[in-house]
């Protein structure tokens, strides 16, 4: 009894270890990132390392403000997310719930040309894309980013398999009642979608939020510039400077951090249905 | 007499109604499915799928610099096989993903077995491993570039403790590769944790029970119920992560200078894409570029679905 217990011990203990060793190793760069930001910059790029700065230099998140129109961005990128956010799990929701709920002439046909999407990686459509929004005149627009991420075969896959999943009594008592199927949609199935609603709401945040590629290509002046572009800009001008480097990181990444520790369990319950089922 | 007839009046009578109301229901079915698909389906059209059609067209042709692009056949597909910065590309992307994708799947595999342990501190456990994938890559890659400094970065710094002189991470032609792919399985861990944690809390424990009864140990489990229960989630996250890593760019992009000494051996496809296609403006040869990279990658996919039969275990 008392070696099984050792026995017990000693493995929990191992699995402690092992579990401490990664964290070391997926904390030390925000910590890192975090001392780095309130650092004068000699003290940044003193032999052997300043580990805590003599006097937090708050000044240096002063300082980004004052280089960049950081304001400007963290505000782009707050409008682009939550539009695309709010629009795309609207949209996706209503396609869905039609798939899943709703027989219609050629509905496996559209539903076939939705998923093709989905087979298709994202650089197919960049440069057609890039061609659509020159002809609309939308360069350096915040609809530029916002429009094309509206829509998603992904999104309307994913809500669909919600949709399937429910009763279809709760359905025939609301027609009988003679709801529409817009009124069945937005009264019934709706909320008890909210699984659903919450896990691609929660992807689709964190894309428009830490995206790079497409708002570089179509936004690059500062009016219209996202975080993430914003950071990459930032690299090329203020090249050795990671005081101030750090400062604009963690700020672009602040907001997404207070969102994940506030709504951590519906973050990783949102990825693991995204992902796993 | 009458009175049956009447009575059979009255049936088809309601017969008739309610094959009325059985159209008209239809065709209020069909109306309310078709207003709500039309967004969606409107949207993926104009930007996702004729565009798919459209670049299929712009891989024919040759770009101006004004925009205005002609017709030149297969031009740009004897390009590709001529041209060495591609090749050296896909070589770049082909050892991206040979170490990313197993030893990323490896340890996240490893972090949840553990996760699944009755141990304390889980959510904690569980929220840090997670901080990366919340993170803005623009953000890892600049704060990697700075650990990884070779004069003042802090892991040259901590191998300076142990006597070992620090290589230049990501300036070094032959390391620089390597870096990118320790920053990428480090951002990667927690996104497949959470996957396979989820697959792990599926496996009915009654397995594991019997499987105690046998006195069986730790490491016989794993092989002879856990893995072949968690394979089709190992499967289902190969995929994704093999894609995923096909596409690589922010990373190279933000952490690997312009006119850097490495560029030549980091920069990936998609890195090349970017290139000509909004730098070079080199459109047409980007366009097939990308059709290249759809053709790999369904060929990829199409090939483990076909090995899939080998390992994954349906019930």
């Amino acid at each position: 009894m008392e070696r099984a217990r050792q026995l017990v011990t000693s493995k929990t203990f191992l699995i402690h270890f092992i579990l401490i060793l990664g964290s070391i190793a997926m904390v030390v760069p925000f910590l890192w990132m975090i001392l780095t930001s309130l650092k004068t910059y000699a003290e940044s790029i003193h032999v052997p390392p300043v580990i805590f700065p003599e006097k937090f230099q708050w000044g240096n998140y002063k300082e980004i403000f004052e280089l960049l129109p950081f304001f400007k961005f963290m505000l782009n990128t707050l409008i682009i997310t939550i539009v695309r956010t709010v629009g795309q799990v609207f949209l996706c929701s209503l396609a869905a719930y039609a798939f899943a709920r709703i027989e219609f002439p050629g509905r496996n046909f559209l539903f076939i040309l939705a998923l093709a999407v989905l087979m298709v990686p994202g650089q197919v459509f960049l440069l057609p894309q890039y061609m659509i929004m020159v002809k609309l005149g939308w360069l350096n627009t915040l609809q530029a980013v916002i429009v094309p991420g509206l829509f998603s075969a992904f999104g309307t896959f994913l809500l669909r398999q919600f949709f399937m999943g429910l009763p279809k009594e709760l359905e025939e008592a609301a027609r009988l009642d003679g709801c529409n199927h817009f009124q069945i949609y937005w009264k019934i199935m709706l909320p008890l979608a909210k699984p659903g609603l919450v896990a691609l709401g929660i992807f689709t945040t964190l894309w428009s939020w830490n995206e790079l590629m497409w708002p570089m290509i179509v936004n690059s002046s500062p009016e219209s510039m996202t975080l993430s572009v914003g950071l990459s800009s930032l690299q090329g001008q203020y090249l050795t400077n990671y005081p101030i480097l750090m400062a604009g990181s963690f700020l672009a990444i602040l907001p997404m951090l207070i969102l994940f520790i506030i709504l951590q369990k519906q973050f990783i319950e949102g990825i693991a249905v995204t992902g796993g089922k | 007499m009458k009175e049956i007839s009447q009575q059979d009046e009255v049936k088809t009578n309601t017969k008739v109604k309610v094959s009325n109301l059985a159209n008209t229901r239809k065709r209020s079915d069909y109306f309310w499915a078709y207003l709500m698909i039309a967004p969606t389906m409107l949207g993926l059209l104009i930007f996702y799928l004729w565009p798919i059609l459209q670049t299929f067209y712009y891989s024919f042709t040759e770009w101006g610099a004004f925009g205005q692009f002609e017709w030149t056949g297969l031009d740009n597909y004897k390009r590709i096989f001529e041209d060495a910065n591609l090749l050296q590309s896909f070589k770049n992307t082909g050892i991206y993903i040979i170490f990313t994708v197993p030893i990323g799947i490896f340890l996240s595999i490893l972090v949840a077995v553990l996760l699944n342990q009755k141990i304390k501190g889980k959510s904690i456990y569980r929220t840090i491993y997670f901080l990366p994938v919340i993170t803005m890559p623009a953000a890892i890659a600049m704060v990697w570039k700075w650990l990884y400094n070779s004069d003042y970065g802090l892991l040259n710094y901590l191998l300076s403790l142990i006597g070992i002189d620090g290589p230049q991470w990501v300036t070094d032609p032959k390391i620089a590769l390597y870096s990118l792919i320790a920053v990428a399985i480090w951002s990667g861990i927690g996104y497949n944790m959470v996957i396979f944690l989820s697959g792990l809390q599926g496996i009915p424990k009654t397995y594991y029970e019997a499987a105690e009864m046998d006195g069986a140990g730790p490491i016989r489990v794993f092989f002879k119920i856990t893995l072949p229960l968690l394979s089709p989630v190992i499967f289902f996250v190969s995929i994704m992560s093999l894609i995923g890593a096909f596409q690589v760019f922010d990373l190279i992009f933000m952490m690997i200078g312009k006119s850097s000494t490495a560029l030549e051996n980091t920069q990936s496809i998609v890195y090349l894409f970017y290139q000509h296609a909004f730098v070079l403006n080199d459109k047409g040869y980007a366009a097939a570029i990308a059709v290249l990279l759809l053709v790999v990658i369904l060929i990829i996919t199409a090939i483990q679905f076909v090995l899939q039969k080998k390992w994954v275990h349906y019930d």
